[in-house]
């Protein structure tokens, strides 16, 4: 009984459709990530700005993220944007511009709290050896800043890929979308197939976010001073 | 963009109840996470043998897993194993098995904060381990994991979001179900944003209000 479920995870190309669902997945996530990066680097340092006008924009944006459920953005960018500008995106680019939006918002915080958390003689050594701002960032900032990053950052990806488990929601043909489908075709022969199929697509995630997740939790103890 | 602001004020009332019920089921789950988190991370602080292992894998499988593959796996997965749940239960049980590994996380941050020095006086005045717990390390590590608490409170609430995914109707479940009704996405959504800020505005205030508050239990204040 509780057999014939698995069974069928194994039979024909099921397997093979729940992987490439995965890969869609991880697409999603692996995009957004690059993106919010590159843009968390550049924000988190326009952060460390002194101008009080920068300080309370960028502020409001990362605040905007974090107050409101990823969910609800998810919805408002993907109805509201074709609704009332007449442009037609697809439910994957919705993900990757909320993704990478709320990505970068996060990275940014994480790449300004480890700036500003260097000792204030770094920049002011810096200084006095007559580096240029640049130089500064490059040779001093930047290298240091860099080991407190990597462990938050490598948490926050993490956190990126189990929340792509949304874009099903709004009918990206990822994982658990595939699963679903497997799961209505099957049902009906194979009544514990929901069971195997939902248990299996956790394990996947888990596979995948475990080892991230352990990793950092090592550079962390590695580099901690 | 333009607003209906009559259609808005005729599904007021479904906002109202769908707030409530998202209230209600984040607070009893972060009440449970709260208890949860707290065994679990004393269970790893007295290092018991075979429970701190079991916590240990939980606290594995519940951080890094979503929260709507737990959900879909306890409501679509388990009555086929004999086990049928109600969709706001699972709801609750999803939350607090997701929450209760975040808590434990921040309360284990706080039990470490407690400094050696206290722990020693205590065993030197003759306390046992439970009084210990009780009356030295417990009340100070609570005051030092409240800003933990409270940031997870704030992400568990956010999770409840993820309930839209197996017929819960709460706020974000309500809006689909409206927009699929009447069409009026830009006011649905506008309301659904609107109820988020409702709960969460009021929260995060209360919550840096309330981190400034505790601080007197904390050693050397």
């Amino acid at each position: 009984m509780l057999n014939s479920g698995i069974s069928v995870l194994f039979e024909g190309v099921n397997l093979e459709r729940l992987l490439l669902g995965l890969l869609v997945t991880l697409r999603v996530a692996l995009i957004a990530v690059v993106i919010s990066i590159v843009m968390g680097i550049l924000i988190g340092i326009i952060r460390t700005s002194k101008s009080k006008l920068v300080q309370i924009l960028f502020k409001l944006y990362l605040e905007l993220f974090r107050i409101i459920p990823i969910l609800v953005w998810l919805f408002v960018i993907y109805y509201v944007i074709p609704a009332n500008f007449d442009l037609n995106l697809s439910a994957e680019v919705v993900a990757l511009i909320v993704f990478s939006l709320w990505g970068a918002a996060e990275m940014s915080d994480i790449v300004r709290g480890a700036i500003i958390s260097l000792p204030k003689h770094q920049t002011e050594s810096s200084k006095a050896l007559g580096l240029s701002v640049s130089q500064m960032y490059r040779y001093v900032l930047i290298p240091q800043a860099t080991k407190r990053c990597i462990p938050p950052m490598i948490n926050l990806i993490t956190r990126m890929i189990k929340t792509t488990a949304l874009l099903t929601m709004i009918g990206v043909v990822e994982v658990i979308k595939v699963g679903q489908q497997i799961i209505e075709v099957n049902n009906l022969e194979h009544p514990t197939i929901s069971f195997w199929i939902y248990g299996f697509v956790f394990f996947l995630y888990f596979v995948i976010c475990f080892p991230l997740s352990r990793f950092s939790r090592k550079l962390e103890r590695k580099w901690a001073t | 963009m333009t607003f209906d602001w009559q259609y808005i004020v005729d599904v007021l009332p479904h906002y109202k109840t769908a707030l409530w019920l998202t209230l209600k089921l984040a607070t009893i789950g972060i009440a449970f996470a709260i208890i949860v988190g707290m065994i679990c991370s004393i269970i790893q602080y007295f290092k018991v043998k075979v429970l701190s292992q079991i916590v240990q894998v939980y606290l594995e499988v519940a951080r890094n897993t979503p929260l709507l593959i737990q959900l879909f796996f306890l409501y679509y997965g388990l009555p086929k194993i004999g086990i049928t749940l109600s969709g706001e239960l699972c709801g609750i049980i999803g939350l607090t098995f997701l929450g209760g590994s975040y808590m434990a996380e921040a309360f284990r941050a706080g039990m470490e904060a407690v400094t050696k020095s206290q722990i020693e006086t205590g065993k030197a005045i003759g306390l046992s381990n439970l009084q210990l717990m009780r009356y030295v390390i417990i009340p100070q590590a609570f005051s030092y994991s409240v800003p933990g608490f409270g940031a997870n409170c704030i992400f568990l609430l956010k999770e409840t979001s993820v309930f839209s995914g197996i017929a819960i109707l709460e706020l974000t479940n309500t809006t689909k179900n409206l927009m699929g009704i009447f069409y009026k996405t830009n006011e649905a959504l506008l309301m659904l944003v609107v109820g988020y800020l409702i709960i969460l505005l009021p929260l995060t205030l209360f919550l840096t209000w309330l981190e400034r508050r505790v601080r007197h239990a904390e050693f050397g204040n």
